[in-house]
């Protein structure tokens, strides 16, 4: 394809990176099987706490077909507690009791899948049977089930060296909050909760590793998200040099967080072949990524909001109980963006906000797509929507009158960011995204009208209109390495994996524009350590901001290259100069033209003298690293029907208007917001893990665990708003979580305004809102309950987020 | 036991144990790690293939179910043979309908996606959105939220129709 004015840089461009996916020819982890390849198998814990009296893997070990059984005590120097990955913020006042999983257990097993033993076997068949046959002697304890009374003085203890299952304690405030509430007309205040869920990639976690002794290498295959950091730990893990380990994380089915942890298997695998001297290979299993691979969700929210009875906001309190799991590896990066993010879009003068942090006996907390964001979100949503109520505004006019304006910004929060720098929101244009979305959805005149009507002839509907901010593109920074080869084939390697994003694509836009080719001529390399090596990963949609710039800069640099030397070969000033087609060629007499592979052939001389300081061939590195995330912004409008009986919810339109700043690819920024939305329609309605009072989870398949299929997500209208960044030259923010953030906030007011005339004064304050609890509110609610709280979990009902 | 199959038009015969899943004999024993694996109990489509034209999960079924019958995979769909270079010009239909309508994020639910979608299209060549959300409902997606599988897929239809009713029967393929 080709392309007007030469500019690729906000085109719809096809993927570059499609037809090997869609011929079954692109690579995943799980395709890779070196010639001996043996197969693992891991024997995990049934139990959520107990103590590991002993293992008996004798019949496992001479099980035919079995190379070897690893347990704890097999581990030697490995026995150590993993890294903590990210340390949390310096803030004033923070408690943070930083621990670990060990590789395999040793003695206290902290959250059912927790594994005891690594089967080696010839087959993964062979490697089950075997692991069937360990045999641990376990002693049950006591877990700690319920968010809600973790941090009580009688709970069962996760870490018995600590005094309390307490992890963290986190408190940050702006103004006087105090202050704010006393002068208040209206104080309203409500417990919120949030379940887990996981993050429900297709693709499964696998490892596979290859020790080659001759070369004294080490080669890794991994689903992660980021190789380069997972390299370094394995090879001061190992005691190989980070040279000697190449890690490759090809194509991935599939991130949303959980495959930014670092993980006990990406370390067991690769020691495991060096030990056994053949290629080893690890492919998690359904089952096993319900407990092995880290989830998110787990808060419980007391705030109150204090506003004028004009609807203006004076001050917001907020204190919550954010559920870690068994470990804290990943530091406090989900409720730091939960405390951040509630703030939203809005002028909050004084805020007042703690939490604490639990251990408990479920699988480890780490980021899943959103990573705290859309609780904070759904707080603050549902506050505003419930003062307007009691003030006689409605949800828009309440935000209307709160939302930061244009000239508001940059506006400085004051309170600090997972990425240890002031919560600063760079730039946007909040009304705007408002009122776009409500004039799309006929919010002030026609839907009204609609709604009467259907409302006259029985029908229940309903719109819920919110807003969001996503604070993207942290640092600390990313690279690119451009190359121009002597065929004229344009080579770029960037540090970050990719998981869908359309790197493949979005980057060679980039390239394309500074020097004069297409996309299809940029081949784009991502994920692999021997082709780049520094770097962080993809998370926190940093991809086209951070690797996006730094890409940017490398490509201004190689085109500086360019026509360096294009100028010698034409003899002619640079200036005169212009990139396109694959060549140089001077302005207003395109015949006087060199191509770049000849220039690239030329750049790199194999005899002769060259000026001092000459650097060879048509390349550059450069690398970018933000002053601080961009902040991106947007509004999301849905529109519902519900089933009065069955409580059914029925999704009749879904509208995004969005602004993550420039937009590189539209058709790959949409595809990042449909799939975001539709992530947070099954958070918001379908998604929930659910564990017996023993701790055992009871729906860990994907018959029990509802993801959403083609029958529940509807088709999403988008609008974009584009606000460059001033923190980057491109301009860009991050898009990949937006369209997750918002929609249980956006679904809970769309629901309650359905059944306004059907459950007056009906209260949406816990998420997921499954069919079953609708049902179980509206009985509430038709049995008299005040605020329809429901009444069909105990947990939920005790005391939340306050002192232990 | 001893099966012969037709995979992708080609004969295979050879040994395999009982217990083997189809989808793990496609991927370790044929070579073609074309056809994923996400769930392993049937629920999320990935392994979908083609058992003498129909739609069939291959983590449902064992290797020694196939014997005597045809076995399609994504890999069978475009027209470039294995090792060769391969071009949007290639695809199928049904490949390339999702390619210009940017069907697929991370791509790995996609080759089930696509055994799913010719069949159904084959049966019905005309659908509504409707009908074609319910045809890929068995298959779940993480990335892409289905609208632009479900546009991939009504724009297949129209490729398809335009290619002839006659271009892509069975024997065609």
């Amino acid at each position: 394809m080709s392309r007007a004015g030469g500019t690729w840089v906000g085109a719809r461009v096809p993927r570059n990176e499609d037809v090997r996916l869609l011929t079954g020819r692109a690579q995943f982890v799980e395709d890779v099987e070196p010639p001996g390849a043996l197969h693992v198998a891991f024997a995990r814990s049934d139990l959520p706490a107990g103590r590991l009296r002993g293992l008996d893997a004798a019949s496992a070990r001479t099980h035919p077909g079995v190379h070897a059984v690893f347990t704890a005590a097999d581990l030697g120097p490995l026995l150590r507690p993993g890294a903590v990955l990210v340390p949390p913020p310096p803030l004033e006042g923070l408690v943070f009791h930083a621990r670990t999983a060990l590789p395999l257990v040793r003695d206290r097993i902290r959250h059912q899948g927790e594994a005891l033993a690594m089967i080696v076997a010839e087959s993964r068949y062979v490697a089950e049977d075997a692991a069937a046959l360990v045999e641990a002697d376990i002693e049950p304890l006591d877990p700690v089930v319920d968010l809600g009374r973790a941090l009580g003085a009688d709970a069962p203890r996760v870490h018995d060296d600590l005094p309390s299952n307490l992890a963290a304690h986190v408190r940050q405030t702006k103004g006087d909050y105090a202050a704010a509430r006393a002068r208040a007309d209206l104080v309203l205040e409500r417990r919120f909760s949030y379940d887990r869920g996981i993050g429900g990639a297709i693709e499964n976690r696998a490892v596979v590793a290859e020790w080659d002794a001759g070369a004294d290498r080490l080669r890794v295959w991994d689903t992660t998200q980021a190789p380069i950091p997972v390299r370094n730990v394995v090879a001061a893990s190992l005691g190989l040099s980070e040279a000697q380990v190449r890690f490759i994380a090809p194509f991935v089915g599939g991130g949303f967080g959980p495959k930014i942890m670092f993980y006990a298997e990406e370390i067991l695998i690769p020691w495991a072949s060096m030990r056994l001297g053949r290629p080893v290979k690890w492919v998690e299993d359904r089952y096993e990524n319900f407990f092995a691979t880290t989830q998110e969700r787990s808060q419980l929210h007391d705030a109150e909001i204090a506003l004028t009875r004009e609807g203006r906001i004076l001050g917001v309190r907020d204190a919550f109980l954010h559920d870690s799991g068994a470990y804290d590896p990943y530091g406090l990066t989900v409720p730091i963006n939960t405390q951040c993010t509630l703030l939203g879009p809005y002028r909050v003068p004084n805020y007042e906000s703690e939490f604490r942090v639990a251990f408990t006996n479920k699988p480890i907390v780490t980021p899943v797509r959103g990573a705290g964001r859309q609780h904070g979100v759904f707080v603050m949503e549902r506050l505003l929507d419930l003062a307007g109520r009691e003030l006689g505004l409605d949800p828009v006019e309440i935000r209307r009158r709160n939302v930061l304006g244009p000239d508001e910004l940059p506006h400085n929060h004051e309170i600090m960011y997972q990425d240890f720098t002031p919560l600063r929101y760079d730039s946007g244009n909040y009304e705007r995204s408002l009122e776009e979305a409500a004039r799309l959805v006929c919010y002030d005149e026609t839907f009204p009208r609609g709604r009467e009507r259907a409302r006259a002839d029985g029908c229940a509907i309903g719109v819920g209109l919110v807003n969001y901010v996503e604070g993207t593109g942290i640092g600390p920074y990313e690279g690119g390495r451009i190359t121009v080869e002597p065929g004229g084939t344009v080579r770029l390697a960037t540090g970050v994996g990719t998981q869908g994003q359309g790197h493949f694509t979005s980057f060679a836009q980039i390239v394309a524009d500074a020097i004069g080719v297409t996309p299809a001529d940029v081949r784009v390399v991502t994920g692999d350590t021997s082709e780049f090596h520094w770097g962080t990963g993809t998370f926190a949609s940093r991809g086209a901001v951070v690797a996006g710039n730094a890409i940017h800069a490398a490509a201004r640099s190689v085109r500086e290259k360019i026509l360096r030397h294009a100028a010698e070969a034409l003899e002619v000033d640079p200036a005169d100069l212009e990139l396109a087609g694959g060549s140089a060629r001077v302005r207003g007499a395109p015949d006087l033209s060199v191509d770049l592979g000849a220039l690239a052939v030329s750049a790199n001389p194999l005899r002769g003298a060259v000026e001092p300081g000459t650097e060879p061939g048509l390349e550059a590195t450069s690398y970018f690293g933000p002053p601080y995330g961009t902040t991106a912004n947007g509004t999301h409008a849905v529109v519902v029907a519900v089933d009065p009986e069955t409580a059914m919810v029925e999704i009749l339109r879904y509208l995004v208007v969005h602004d993550c700043g420039t937009v590189i690819n539209p058709m790959i920024v949409e595809g990042q917001i449909h799939g975001g939305v539709a992530a947070g329609i099954g958070n918001a309605f379908y998604e929930e893990l659910v564990f017996d009072e023993f701790g055992g989870m009871s729906n860990a398949s994907f018959m029990d665990y509802l993801l959403p299929t083609a029958t529940d997500v509807p088709p999403i209208e988008t609008a974009h708003i584009e606000t460059p960044s001033p923190l980057n030259p491109l301009g860009t923010k991050g898009v990949g979580e937006g369209g997750a953030i918002p929609v249980a906030a956006a679904f809970a007011q769309a629901v309650e305004d359905a059944l306004a005339q059907i459950a007056p004064g009906l209260e949406i304050l816990d998420i997921p809102l499954s069919p079953a609890r609708l049902f179980a509110l509206l009985r509430a609610q038709r049995e008299g309950v005040v605020g329809g709280r429901e009444a069909d979990s105990s947990s939920r009902r005790e005391p939340a987020a306050g002192v232990p | 036991m001893r099966i012969a199959a037709r995979v992708n038009g080609l004969a295979w015969s050879g040994e395999v144990e009982p217990r083997l899943l189809l989808s793990d004999f496609l991927r370790s024993e044929v070579g073609l790690t074309g056809t994923h694996v996400g769930c392993e109990h049937g629920v999320c489509g990935a392994c979908t293939v083609q058992l003498d034209g129909e739609p069939v999960r291959a983590c449902l079924m064992f290797a020694v179910q196939v014997d005597g019958r045809e076995v399609t995979t994504v890999e069978g769909l475009a027209e470039a043979q294995p090792g060769e270079a391969i071009t949007v010009e290639d695809l199928h239909p049904v490949q390339r309908a999702l390619h210009e309508a940017h069907g697929l994020q991370c791509g790995f639910c996609t080759p089930g996606i696509l055994m799913t979608a010719e069949a159904f299209l084959r049966d019905n060549p005309t659908p509504s959105r409707e009908e074609i959300r319910e045809a890929v409902s068995g298959h779940l997606c993480r990335c892409t939220g289905y609208h632009n599988i479900v546009e991939g897929v009504a724009r297949a239809a129209e490729l398809l129709a335009a290619d002839g009713p006659a271009a892509h029967d069975d024997d065609d393929r």
